[in-house]
């Protein structure tokens, strides 16, 4: 217990089998579509932890991620339908070229700061996408590619469901990126980071070079998205401009911010809002017997209302609010907790803002 | 450096709440499988009981393909209740579930799982839309879901040996584009023309069609639009400069509208010959006069556009179809206003209620799509024109009639003609009589 305290990679591991574990047994439980809907958040989860490390660790902000999962997608999908390669390298390919498109956005956006910043990956995001307009022979225009689902192998036996198996496939992809963030988040990069974050002058100072540092962050978090946007085609079986609008990119920093910004937990729960709350603000909309023009509309509304009220509540996220429950639960039954100070600067990034 | 082990324990446990809510949600839905599967009386399919069958449908209901396609499900709906009221078929009453995809293919591929994992439809119908639809087709032949009657004229659904599952309904753009290609080239012949499509299998099938029959120097510009954009000035700049006589458009009602007032605003006025998809008078009309802010008659700027139909006219209020499709509307969806999307999902119902009747009480999925392969070429109903429709034939109505738009009205003139939609093959008047509605307003056997 002592060594995997005090041993950073086998924390991670730790919770990372344990985090497995749960989801095996969890997976075989749910329905069909469940199932489809654990598998999509495990790619919201990869693309929110990689962007909720970039804005919570390192500082910067993208409002362009959607187009890192549009180039994931776009890999996976040629490499299988194209060149007929098997999933688990198209998708390491779409991670490899997901960190080389990222190296030269994040090498501008190093030199950016703040609305700059914010405008130069909104552009990326809504920039990125028409190339497929722009390249109809390769990427098929709006029509957008699409590839057949992944063949369920057949050592797991006849009655396992290609739901079942894209939803293993997405928890796969999920915990990589789970076990890679874990590890970085405590390794002297992580701390060089938050250095940089800080006060770029002082990191600088240091020794540190704060536009190396930066990019490297935009880089890893281009490949957490690009390994999510791989999950997207495993699951979604297809890569479209119209799939990765502008609006995708806002949702993903939505999950972030909501979720719990710096903090991994956070992206579970922005990735769980994200599949969940439009079924929901939808279901809602539809049990109240109100004109169509009315209930088309109302889960948008009622979307946005919940993420006003969760922000008015926790504006450290969903995650803060668990983190403050959690203390003064621990504070009324007196435990050790309500120790603001140490929280803050505690691994998992709680309270970064 | 030293962890306490609460930090890491918090976060497990957070995972395990997830997946204890998830799995929670989870087994309520299968619960709701088990008990809808008894009592099916003879059936023995997902989604049909003695009394009840459920289909469920993806539509448009917001976003750029809304204005005027969000009338068509509620319209089947209309058709549905009514078939309903008079005892349904078989004793089976239809249920339609419709839900909202925006036109955006990921929501439509996630709504569609929806409706066949959780929902356990029977079959999809009227699934609405070219980008969307295509990317669950592959799904839903895979799983052998009956397809029902897709709402695109995308000519990917003709195709019935490698998607048995999948119906079109309306004319294929191919042929739609062949027949309004050949009145340009008889009556504005020598003229330049200039096409704006929606950059997929819709824009570009009704691009081949007009390619097939207009010759290629006459088409002096081809300019593609994506769905999602908010403005055309480029395109309508460049058509413009062509020099274009002629301005053919494949687009959905909000681009028609967009199109047509950039192109009032920049003083040119070509002929318009619009895809029936793209032209209900009362849906662009609306649009225009909302993007202009009132500033233009949104009538008055479509006045003589050049179209085409294969349902009779929905502002032809003599026509026996129209009067029975609008004493439905009155009853069952009073709020629409009745024009050509409502009339486009009445005659859709229609023809799924002609392929459960066709299918017999003992209703399978396979049942179903056997009925159309098999009788589905011979049935009578509003359209002008016969179905397409053989086991490898899924195409669904074999041509259109010319159409011009008068004021708020759509005008049919000329003589009704099919074609199949190869290139090079022949356009033919079809000369048989239009069929008049079964009393009860109900097909039967």
């Amino acid at each position: 217990m002592i060594a995997v305290r005090q041993s950073t990679l086998l924390r991670s591991l730790a919770i990372v089998v344990a985090a497995a574990l749960i989801l095996l047994l969890l997976s075989g439980e749910l329905s069909a579509y469940r199932q489809l809907q654990l598998a999509e958040g495990t790619y919201f989860f990869a693309v929110l932890a990689g962007l909720t490390m970039l804005i919570g660790l390192s500082g910067q902000v993208s409002l362009g991620h959607g187009a890192f999962l549009c180039v994931g997608a776009y890999t996976v999908s040629l490499l299988i339908a194209d060149e007929g390669w098997a999933l688990a390298p198209a998708i390491a390919a779409a991670v490899v070229v997901s960190c080389l498109i990222g190296l030269p956005v994040g090498a501008a956006a190093s030199r950016l700061r703040g609305p700059y910043l914010a405008g130069a990956t909104l552009a990326f995001a809504v920039g990125l996408p028409a190339l497929g307009d722009k390249f109809p022979s390769l990427f098929d225009g709006e029509n957008g590619l699409t590839i057949n689902p992944p063949a369920v192998p057949s050592w797991l036996g006849a009655n396992f469901s290609l739901e079942h198996w894209q939803a293993w496939i997405g928890c796969v992809g999920g915990l990589i990126v789970l076990f890679v963030l874990l590890n970085l988040y405590r390794s002297g990069l992580g701390r060089s980071f938050r250095a940089v974050r800080d006060d770029e002058i002082a990191a600088a100072l240091c020794g540190l070079r704060v536009g190396r540092m930066q990019t490297l962050a935009f880089v890893i978090s281009a490949g957490c998205a690009g390994l999510g946007g791989g999950i997207y085609a495993a699951v979604l079986n297809l890569a479209t401009p119209s799939a990765f609008s502008l609006t995708l990119s806002l949702s993903l920093l939505t999950g972030a911010v909501v979720g719990g910004l710096g903090s991994l937990t956070g992206a579970v729960w922005g990735a769980a809002l994200l599949v969940l709350l439009p079924n929901w603000s939808n279901d809602i909309a539809h049990s109240l017997s109100l004109s169509g023009n009315v209930s088309d509309n109302l889960p948008q509304a009622i979307y946005g209302v919940v993420l006003i009220v969760v922000m008015l509540a926790w504006p450290s996220g969903l995650q803060g609010g668990v983190r403050a429950l959690v203390g003064s639960a621990r504070a009324r039954w007196g435990g050790n907790g309500g120790n603001e100070a140490k929280r803050i600067e505690s691994p998992e990034g709680g309270g970064e803002k | 450096m030293r962890q306490h082990p609460v930090r890491w324990l918090t976060a497990l446990l957070v995972i395990g709440a997830v997946a204890l809510a998830v799995s929670a949600c989870g087994s309520s839905s299968s619960s709701s499988t088990k008990s809808s599967s008894t009592g099916n009386g003879g059936a023995t399919a997902p989604g049909v009981t003695a009394t009840s069958i459920t289909f469920g449908t993806h539509q448009p209901l917001t976003g750029p393909a809304a204005p005027g396609y969000s009338e068509i499900a509620p319209a089947s709906q209309a058709y549905f209740d009514y078939v309903n009221a008079h005892g349904g078929v078989y004793g089976r009453k239809i249920n339609l579930i419709i839900k909202n995809d925006e036109y955006d293919p990921t929501l439509t591929v996630n709504v569609v799982h929806q409706l066949v994992l959780q929902d356990n439809v029977f079959g999809i119908f009227e699934g609405l839309g070219t980008p969307t639809h295509t990317k669950v087709v592959g799904f839903l032949n895979a799983s052998k879901i009956p397809d029902m009657f897709i709402a695109s004229g995308c000519p990917c659904w003709d195709n019935g040996t490698t998607q048995p599952y999948s119906f079109g309904w309306q004319p294929n753009y191919t042929i739609e584009g062949k027949i309004l290609g050949q009145y340009i080239k008889q009556h504005f012949a020598g003229q330049k023309v200039a096409v704006l499509y929606q950059d997929d299998d819709f824009g570009m099938g009704g691009l081949a069609g007009i390619e097939d029959e207009v010759p290629a120097s006459s088409i002096v510009s081809k300019e593609p639009y994506q769905s999602g954009t908010t403005t055309l000035a480029p395109q309508i700049t460049a058509i413009k400069a062509s020099g274009a006589k002629v301005f053919v458009m494949f687009t959905v009602p909000i681009y028609t509208a967009i199109a047509r007032l950039t192109a009032f605003t920049l003083g040119y006025s070509p002929q318009l010959v619009v895809s029936n998809v793209g032209i209900d008078p009362h849906t662009v009309g609306d649009l225009l006069a909302a993007v202009s802010k009132g500033k233009a008659s949104g009538d008055a700027l479509i006045d003589g556009a050049i179209t085409d139909g294969y349902l009779p006219s929905f502002s032809d209020t003599s026509n026996p179809w129209i009067q029975l499709f609008m004493k439905i509307k009155a009853q069952y969806d009073p709020k629409a206003p009745f024009d050509g999307n409502v009339e486009y999902g009445m005659a859709n119902a229609y023809t799924l209620v002609q392929a459960l009747v066709a299918a017999g009480p003992h209703l399978t999925r396979q049942g179903l799509v056997n009925a159309v392969d098999n009788d589905g070429g011979s049935w009578t109903g509003p359209g002008l024109v016969p179905f397409r429709y053989t086991t490898t034939e899924h195409g669904g109505y074999s041509g259109v009639q010319m159409a011009k738009v008068v004021g708020t009205s759509i005008d049919p003139f000329g003589p009704v003609l099919t074609t199949p939609p190869t290139a090079g093959s022949p356009i033919t008047t079809y000369t048989g009589t239009p069929a008049t509605p079964p009393a009860s307003g109900i097909p039967s056997n």
